[in-house]
């Protein structure tokens, strides 16, 4: 059951994603005054949304998992740490490819950027930790302690371009109210790229929840196995 | 196509990054699959030897 909706999760996000690049590349009209490099921004934002909702995960699932003690909850904050990570680094990087050509430099400290390298240098360490201690209940709830914390930057990035002067440019949430996407077929494709990032993630931490089962069984049958030999 | 560079490393970069996590991933799970096996299987031998024990005397 649980294999089957893993599959069908990867070929959904396949087939959104393979719809998504058709409308990137070949349906959407260029952006009047950035031209072609505009295009990155329909990928850039789901890599954004992706990595936020991770990250809300993370903090939700700590939260259940300091309240309930429910190794499920643990594993389900690490696997979206993880997955949110790589789509908040795929953020970084490809924000920086279109601000070279757009702004000129590879990077300004611009509130927006700023807040979401501190976000991905919270998670980093959240993950670090992780690495780092044994897996022991109490690892486990001081991480979920600091995936909490850190989480609270993902609201401050959100409203970052609202909040202070930035040269980002506002495009879900601009300082008239509206969103700055001019063209209907402009939101078509920011939804079905969403749609697709969506998926994807998703199934990427369908699979990593399935590897840290299999890590937690081959813990149990290395005690049991150890039993079993003190035992003969 | 001005800044088609870009707009061509942008998108490499998303997918060459999503393949290999998905890479390591499916590594890291088939290398604890193999281990998960290789268990059972020793612990299968070691509850199967005293049965075999006594199914001799």
């Amino acid at each position: 059951m649980n294999r089957t909706f893993t599959s069908t999760l990867g070929i959904v996000a396949a087939v959104l994603m393979i719809a998504a690049l058709y409308m990137v590349f070949l349906y959407v009209p260029n952006e009047a005054t950035q031209g072609l490099v505009q295009r990155i921004f329909y990928f850039h934002v789901p890599c954004a949304w992706v990595a936020f909702a991770g990250f809300g995960i993370v903090a939700i699932s700590g939260a259940l998992y300091l309240w309930l003690g429910d190794q499920v909850w643990d594993d389900l904050g690490q696997a979206a740490a993880e997955t949110g990570m790589v789509f908040c680094t795929l953020v970084l990087i490809t924000g920086s490819i279109w601000a070279k050509p757009i702004w000129g430099v590879w990077w300004t400290w611009d509130s927006r950027l700023t807040t979401t390298l501190l976000l991905w240098l919270m998670y980093g360490g959240y993950l670090m930790l992780r690495a780092a201690a044994e897996e022991t209940p109490n690892s486990a709830r001081m991480a979920a302690v600091l995936g909490i914390i850190a989480a609270l930057d993902v609201p401050v990035v959100v409203v970052s371009v609202r909040l202070w002067r930035t040269i980002h440019p506002a495009v879900l949430l601009t300082r008239q109210g509206g969103h700055g996407l001019e063209d209907p077929r402009m939101v078509a494709t920011l939804l079905v790229a969403m749609a697709a990032f969506s998926a994807l993630f998703a199934w990427l931490l369908m699979l990593r929840l399935a590897t840290l089962r299999t890590r937690a069984r081959l813990n149990r049958l290395t005690l049991e196995l150890a039993l079993a030999e003190a035992g003969d | 196509m001005e800044n088609f560079g870009y707009l061509f490393a942008a998108y490499t970069i998303i997918f060459a990054m999503i393949f290999v996590y998905v890479l390591f991933i499916w590594g890291r799970q088939r290398r604890l699959e193999r281990e998960v096996a290789a268990l059972e299987r020793r612990l299968a031998e070691l509850i199967a030897k005293p049965s075999k024990t006594r199914s001799a005397s």
